[in-house]
C-alpha cells in the first residue's frame, strides 16, 4: 500500500480515519477519507488537522439527505457523526435533554417516553440523526403547535472549521445570554461548523390523539378548509393537506390532549370539515413523510397562511400545464408544503415547473426551494431561488470558514 | 475613539441635513433626558440624539455615523433592565420611538407588521378585535417597544407555554451597522439561507437596528382560568409546581412570590393575597374550554396535595387582574419596603429551586441584606429583588455582592445569568463565568460579520471586544462566479 502522509496525519489527530469507499460521496461528489470521531474532542482534533492540511470537509450523519443541496465544490474528508451518539442527559423534571449529534432521532422516544416526554420534532426521513435534522432544519406536521428546530433547540456545542470548540445557549429553556448560535447553525447544511451536541426543550406526551380527516376534489378547497379550522378554537397540533398526483386531496387535523378534551374537539373538527369527515386514532398513510422517494425531485414551497389555497391550486394547475405528476403534501396550518416529482421526469419540464412555482410563491411572499433532485435536473435549475440577505450570509460564512473548506458550494449562493 | 467638538458639530450638521433639524438633539440639558435606560444605576450622556422618522432616516443616521467613525446605540422606550440602551459618551443615541405605526394587521395570515417604536401592548389592542393577540408579555408591556423586545428577545410571564420574542418574530427589516437596509424572514416561514433573523433577535443592538418587525399573532384562547394558591413555604409551592409539570400540564404561566415579595406587593397595590402566606403561586391555564376544564381541576388538586392552605379561583377578568396585579407590580412595589433595590434576573433548572432558594436565604442572612423573591416558577427564571439602603455605609457594596453571588449560584446549577433582561452593560462582566473565551470569540465572529468596525452598541454583551481585522479573504481564491453557483466544478 503506497504511503499516504495525509491519512497518517489525520490518524495522528484521532485514530478513527479510513480511506473513502465508493459509497462515500456527497451529492455524487467523491471523498478521499472518512473519519468517525467518538467525542467532541476527537472531532476538534480532526478538524484542526484538516485545517492544517487544507482539506475540504463535509459532515454526514445518517446519510439520509446526502442528495440534498448542491455537491460540494471540493471534498477531501467526510466527517461522519454516527459514532457520536447517546443521550448525555435527560432531566425530566426540567423538561430538557442533551444528546450527541449522531444519535438517531427515532431512537429518542425509547429514552424519553418512559418519563412521559418527547422531543416534539417529526423525522420525515427514517434513520436521520439529530445533527442532520438540525443542520437541514427538517420538521414535520407537528411544527404547527411545537415549532421547528429553532424553537426547540436551547443549546449547542460546535466545532469550528479551525478546530475550536464553542458552546452557545445552555440547558435552560429561558436564556438570553449571548448570541443564539444554535439558530445560526440550524439549517446551515454544515457550512459553519460541526454540531456535536444539542440541548432541546421537551414536551409532555399527550394522553390522547385524534386525526380528523376529510377528502375533497380540489386541493385549493382543502386549503380553504384549513383556514376555517385555524380560525376556530381547536388548537390543532397539526393541520395537513395531502394531494397525491391524480387523486383527491385530504385534509387532516391532529388534535392532542386530555381524553375528554380531544373527544369534544374532534367532534367540533368534524362539524367544521363537513358531513363526510372521519376520525381515527392513528395517522393516515404518508403522515410526516415527504411526498417523494429516493432519487425523486423534492421541493419545499412556502406561503403566508392566507396564500395556501392559491398555492395548492396554482401548483396543481402548473403541474398539469407541464404535464408532470406533482404530489403535494404539507402543513397547510403553517404555510409550508412539500412537493415531489418522479426522478425520471424530463429536466426541461421540471425546470419550467420550478419557474412557475417560484413565480407563484414569490407573488405570495414565499419561496420555492428544490431540496433534492437527480443530477440532470439539478444541473438545469437554481436550487434555492432568490435569497434575501445573501450578502450578509456570505460575510458570516467568511468569518466562520475563511478558507471555504466546510461543504463549499453546498448551500445558498454557492456558500 | 475620542470625538472632538468640531467632529461632533460636523456630524450634528450632517444629521440635521439628513433627517431634519428638529430630529437631532445636541443641547446638553435635553441630552441628559436620555442618560440611562430602565437600569438607572448606569448613566452616560450621549454626544447626540437622533430621532429618525422612518427606516430611510434611520439608515441615513447610521451611514453618517459610519462615515464619521462614531459609535451608535439604539434605544426604544428605554425600559430595558440591563443597560443595553445605555448611551455612548462619544456616540449617537438612535431613538426609534418616533417610528410607531402599526403598518398592517393581517388576521388571515396571523401576522402584523409594525414599526419598532410600537408599544408591545398596542399590538394586542389592535389585533384583539379580530380574535388575536401578541403573546410575549414582558411586565413592562404597557410602555416597552417592539424594537427593544426584538433587541433583547424579551420574555414575560406567559413564555413558559408560548415562547419568547424570538418565537414570535417572523421577519425584520434592519439597518445594518454599514447603514444598509436588509430584510430577513418575512410573512412566509423558513426563508432559505442562514437564520440570520434568529441570530439578530436578542443581539442587543450589536448587529443593527430593526426598523420594521413582522410578528406572529396568536389566537385569543377560548378559555382562560387562573388560580392563586397560598402555601406556608416556598418549598411547598415549588413541590406543587413540580407536580404540575410532572403531570404533563403546560400552564400558560406559573408564577411564585415569597413572603417578602408578597409584603411589598400588599404595601403597594393592596392585592389582598391570603394573610400568612410564605409563598403564593399564580397558575394560569388557557386553551380550548374542554382541555382547560380537565386540567384546571388537576392543577387545583395538585396544589392541595402539596399543602396549599388556601386556593382562590378567579371568577372573572377583574379577579384575574387582581391576582396578576400583585405579581406584575412586584418590582416597583419593593420600593415601598426598601429605599433601594437591585432587580436580578437569573435562570436555574427548575428542579434546583428549593436548594437555590435556601442558598439565597443563607447569603441574605450572612450579609444582612434582605432578598425578596419573585419568579417564573415554571421555567426557573428567578427575579430576586436585593434590598438595600444606599445611605447606609457599605450596604450598596454588600447588596451588589449578594446579587452577584446569586448569579454564580445560577451558573453553578447549570443555568443562565439572564433569562429575559439581557446582558447589556450590566452583565458583560459575568459572561466569562458562563462561557469560555472560545465561546465568546465564536459569538463575536458573527458580530465581526455584521459590524467589523464595532460601531453598533460597543461595550455591551461582550466583556472584551474582539478585533475583527480585515475581512478575511480566501486562500483558495474561489472564482466569484463559481461561488455564486453560476459555474460548477463537477
Amino acid at each position: 500500500m503506497p504511503a499516504d502522509p495525509t491519512l497518517d496525519q489525520l490518524r495522528a489527530a484521532a485514530d478513527v480515519v479510513r480511506t473513502a469507499g465508493q459509497h462515500d460521496t456527497m451529492a455524487g461528489a467523491p471523498a478521499r477519507y472518512v473519519a468517525a470521531p467518538r467525542d467532541t474532542g476527537q472531532a476538534a482534533h480532526l478538524l484542526r488537522a484538516a485545517a492544517a492540511l487544507d482539506l475540504a470537509v463535509t459532515f454526514r450523519g445518517g446519510g439520509t439527505k446526502q442528495d440534498w443541496g448542491s455537491p460540494p465544490r471540493r471534498l477531501d474528508l467526510i466527517l461522519d457523526t454516527t459514532a457520536l451518539t447517546g443521550v448525555v442527559e435527560h432531566a425530566a423534571g426540567d423538561l430538557i435533554t442533551v444528546v450527541r449529534a449522531g444519535t438517531r432521532l427515532d431512537e429518542l422516544p425509547a429514552t424519553l417516553a418512559g418519563a412521559g416526554q418527547q422531543l416534539a420534532l417529526d423525522a420525515p426521513l427514517p434513520g436521520g440523526t439529530v445533527g442532520g435534522a438540525v443542520a437541514t432544519n427538517t420538521s414535520g406536521p407537528r411544527r404547527m403547535l411545537y415549532g421547528t428546530v429553532r424553537d426547540l433547540l436551547i443549546g449547542v456545542t460546535l466545532v469550528r472549521a479551525d478546530g475550536v470548540v464553542a458552546h452557545a445557549g445552555g440547558k435552560v429553556v429561558k436564556n438570553v445570554a449571548g448570541y443564539d448560535l444554535g439558530k445560526l447553525v440550524t439549517g446551515a447544511y454544515g457550512t459553519l461548523g460541526l454540531i456535536t451536541e444539542c440541548a432541546f426543550r421537551l414536551h409532555p406526551l399527550p394522553a390522547t390523539a385524534a386525526y380528523v380527516s376529510r377528502t375533497v376534489d380540489d386541493p385549493a378547497e382543502a386549503g380553504r378548509l384549513a383556514g376555517t379550522v385555524r380560525a376556530a378554537q381547536l388548537v390543532p397540533t397539526a393541520l395537513e393537506v395531502d394531494a397525491p398526483a391524480g387523486e383527491r386531496a385530504t385534509i387532516t387535523v391532529l388534535l392532542e390532549g386530555t381524553p375528554a378534551g380531544v373527544t369534544a374537539r374532534a367532534a367540533a373538527a368534524r362539524r367544521l370539515l363537513g358531513a363526510d369527515a372521519t376520525d381515527a386514532d392513528q395517522p393516515p398513510e404518508g403522515w410526516a413523510r415527504y411526498p417523494w422517494r429516493d432519487g425523486d425531485v423534492g421541493l419545499k414551497l412556502t406561503a403566508p397562511l392566507s396564500g395556501v389555497p392559491r398555492l395548492l391550486g396554482d401548483a396543481r394547475a402548473a403541474a398539469d400545464r407541464h404535464d408532470l405528476p406533482l404530489a403535494l403534501r404539507g402543513s397547510a396550518g403553517v404555510g409550508v408544503l412539500h412537493a415531489g416529482l418522479p426522478g425520471a421526469s424530463d429536466p426541461q419540464r421540471v425546470a419550467g415547473l420550478v419557474d412557475a412555482l417560484r413565480a407563484t410563491t414569490a407573488a405570495l411572499g414565499g419561496h420555492t426551494v428544490v431540496l433534492t433532485a437527480p443530477a440532470p435536473v439539478r444541473d438545469r435549475i437554481d436550487l434555492w431561488g432568490p435569497v434575501p440577505g445573501l450578502e450578509l450570509m456570505r460575510r458570516v460564512k467568511r468569518r466562520f470558514d475563511p478558507d471555504a473548506r466546510l461543504a463549499p458550494g453546498r448551500f445558498v449562493g454557492g456558500i | 475613539m475620542s470625538t472632538t467638538t468640531t467632529d461632533l458639530d460636523a456630524l450634528a450638521a450632517t444629521l440635521r441635513a439628513a433627517i431634519g433639524a428638529d430630529r437631532v438633539i445636541s443641547d446638553r440639558q435635553q441630552l441628559r433626558t436620555y442618560e440611562c435606560d430602565g437600569l438607572a444605576q448606569y448613566k452616560v450622556i450621549p454626544a447626540l440624539v437622533a430621532l429618525p422618522a422612518d427606516a430611510e432616516q434611520c439608515a441615513a443616521v447610521v451611514r453618517a455615523c459610519v462615515a464619521a467613525g462614531t459609535p451608535f446605540v439604539a434605544r426604544g422606550s428605554g425600559t430595558g433592565l440591563s443597560g443595553g440602551a445605555l448611551p455612548h459618551a462619544d456616540g449617537v443615541l438612535v431613538v426609534t420611538s418616533q417610528m410607531r405605526d402599526i403598518l398592517e394587521v393581517a388576521p388571515d395570515d396571523e401576522r402584523a407588521v409594525v414599526q419598532p417604536g410600537v408599544i408591545n401592548l398596542a399590538i394586542t389592542r389592535a389585533t384583539s378585535p379580530y380574535g388575536y393577540y401578541y403573546a410575549p408579555d414582558p411586565s413592562s408591556q404597557q410602555i416597552c417597544s417592539i424594537g427593544g423586545n426584538v433587541a433583547e428577545n424579551s420574555g414575560g410571564a406567559h413564555c413558559l407555554k408560548y415562547g419568547f420574542t424570538t418565537n414570535h418574530v417572523l421577519g425584520v427589516e434592519l439597518v445594518t451597522p454599514d447603514g444598509d437596509r436588509v430584510r430577513l424572514g418575512g410573512r412566509a416561514p423558513d426563508a432559505p439561507g442562514y437564520d440570520l433573523l434568529g441570530a439578530f433577535v436578542g443581539s442587543e443592538g450589536t448587529l443593527g437596528i430593526a426598523t420594521e418587525v413582522t410578528v406572529r399573532l396568536t389566537r385569543l384562547p377560548e378559555s382562560v382560568r387562573t388560580l392563586l394558591a397560598a402555601f406556608e413555604t416556598t418549598d411547598q409551592a415549588g413541590a406543587a409546581t413540580s407536580a404540575i409539570i410532572a403531570a404533563g400540564v403546560v400552564p400558560a404561566a406559573v408564577e411564585m412570590m415569597d413572603a417578602l415579595a408578597i409584603e411589598a406587593a400588599e404595601a403597594a397595590v393592596h392585592c389582598g393575597y391570603p394573610p400568612g402566606a410564605g409563598a403564593v403561586l399564580i397558575v394560569e391555564l388557557d386553551g380550548p374550554e374542554p382541555e382547560v376544564a380537565a386540567q384546571f381541576a388537576q392543577v387545583e388538586s395538585l396544589c392541595r396535595e402539596n399543602r396549599a392552605f388556601e386556593i382562590r379561583i378567579a371568577a372573572d377578568d377583574a379577579e384575574r387582574a387582581l391576582f396578576w396585579k400583585g405579581r406584575k407590580s412586584a418590582f416597583a412595589a419593593v420600593g415601598r419596603i426598601s429605599p433601594d433595590y437591585i432587580v436580578q434576573d437569573g435562570v436555574i433548572p427548575r428542579t434546583a429551586l428549593p436548594e437555590v432558594l435556601r442558598r439565597i436565604g443563607e447569603l441574605s442572612a450572612e450579609r444582612g441584606i434582605r432578598v425578596a423573591n419573585v419568579f417564573h416558577a415554571g421555567d426557573g427564571n428567578l427575579h430576586p429583588l436585593v434590598l438595600f439602603d444606599a445611605a447606609v455605609d457599605g450596604e450598596t457594596v454588600r447588596a451588589e455582592e449578594v446579587s452577584g453571588a446569586i448569579l454564580d449560584l445560577c451558573i453553578t446549577h447549570g443555568g443562565s445569568i439572564t433569562g429575559e433582561h439581557g446582558v447589556g452593560m450590566d452583565k458583560a462582566k459575568y459572561m466569562p463565568r458562563m462561557f469560555t473565551d472560545d465561546d465568546l470569540d465564536t459569538m463575536q465572529l458573527l458580530r465581526c460579520a455584521f459590524d467589523p468596525d464595532g460601531l453598533a452598541n460597543p461595550g455591551k454583551v461582550f466583556p472584551t471586544p474582539r478585533l475583527c481585522g480585515e475581512v478575511p479573504g480566501r486562500r483558495k481564491g474561489v472564482h466569484p462566479a463559481q461561488e455564486a453557483g453560476l459555474a460548477e466544478v463537477f
